[in-house]
């Protein structure tokens, strides 16, 4: 059944945001620190589960594709919603402050793969 | 055509499926016309939405984009942080959890590196700009980590409104400048794996932008960057308004 699939999903994201906000609590501040990563383990290990009892079907993995190819048009909806003119528009420091450091991040990415990977370790 | 209005406001999130699918129809044409495939028409597609933003910006002064004309109200709700962060786990279903967990470490030391490196240079730019207080250096180093940890530190440290203002027009200016060089410095940075993925989330750590480059790069690599991409919000709300705030302290 397809909604097993998009209730595992949606099972998931709900335990996993609440373990976010839970550790958020914790650390005392009002923030969800990492409910998103959580729920996507939540939802790796369920789905793991499933297979090895054979209990995942065709159709209740379909359930959790639609949504997963739903994603860029998700995204799309969400970059149309920003507020890309104040972000645009609020004068050079934030341009500069917005860029500068994606920019020093790209630069840095090489080597933190090449420092940390293991596979370059050897 | 009254009507027709009606019916389109009171089923928002409906007809923003249909706004969706034909920007995405643009997208797919401009890439395979005006840049022969060499860009992915997701990655157009994130763009027009962009634009789409700013017109909404322009037309209304609002400030989420096209969403605010009533019409499109439910773009909004398509891409808000329900759908979002929804469609983001499903993408979990194509990764591999063994992966994960072997370049987990990976992840941290990137996410760990990220932060530091994204409020120093917040920070910096923020006093080459002439600004001279802690509070207010810091909600700018908050902010060049992502639009959310900015407003939350400011509010933490107690700077003005104009401040965090400001810290979130970077944060917003931070998730596009990743959604569109991701795209293009692919191939140059050697992100092509899932484990470089994970380091890039890390690295870069606004969610959406991480996981709208990505997209637009290799949808396979979504899932990677997006579960360490997670906890960058988190861990720089944690650090920026406490133990960044005070080494600042000491300074000024």
């Amino acid at each position: 059944m397809t909604i097993y699939g998009v209730a595992l999903l949606a099972l998931a994201f709900i335990l996993g945001q609440w373990v976010g906000v839970l550790l958020g609590d914790w650390l005392g501040i009002q923030a969800n620190v990492g409910g998103v990563g959580f729920a996507m383990i939540f939802l790796m290990l369920g789905k793991e589960w499933l297979v090895q009892k054979n209990q995942m079907s065709p159709e209740m993995t379909g359930g959790i594709a639609f949504w997963s190819k739903m994603y860029i048009p998700v995204v799309i909806a969400m970059a149309a919603s920003l507020n890309v003119k104040s972000a645009v528009s609020s004068g050079s420091l934030a341009l500069i402050a917005g860029i500068i450091p994606v920019l020093a991040g790209f630069l840095i990415f090489p080597w933190i793969m090449q420092k940390f990977h293991p596979r370059h370790h050897g | 055509m009254d009507k027709l209005v009606g019916l389109i406001e009171k089923n928002g999130l409906i007809f923003g499926f249909v706004v969706i699918g034909f920007v995405f129809i643009i997208g797919d044409i401009l890439s395979k016309t005006v840049f022969r495939s060499k860009i992915p028409g997701s990655a157009v597609s994130i763009f027009l939405g962009l634009v789409l933003g700013y017109l909404g910006g322009f037309w209304t002064d609002g400030e989420k984009g096209i969403s605010d004309l009533s019409l499109f109200a439910g773009v909004g709700i398509l891409g808000g942080s329900m759908f979002r962060d929804f469609t983001i786990v499903a993408t979990a279903l194509g990764a591999n959890l063994e992966l994960i967990r072997k370049a987990g470490w990976l992840g941290l030391v990137s996410l760990l590196i990220g932060i530091i490196l994204f409020f120093i240079l917040g920070v910096s730019i923020a006093f080459a700009w002439g600004i001279r207080d802690a509070a207010s250096l810091c909600t700018i180093g908050a902010g060049a980590c992502t639009y959310i940890v900015g407003p939350i530190t400011g509010a933490a440290v107690g700077a003005s409104s104009e401040v965090i203002a400001l810290s979130i027009a970077i944060g917003v200016v931070k998730t596009i400048a990743v959604t569109i060089f991701t795209p293009i410095a692919a191939k140059k940075i050697g992100l092509f794996s899932p484990e470089s993925a994970m380091a890039f989330g890390g690295i870069m750590g606004t969610s959406s932008g991480v996981a709208a480059g990505l997209a637009a790069t290799d949808p396979k690599l979504v899932p990677y960057g997006a579960v360490t991409a997670t906890f960058y919000t988190g861990v720089g709300c944690l650090l920026c308004p406490s133990l960044f705030y005070l080494i600042l302290t000491f300074f000024f």
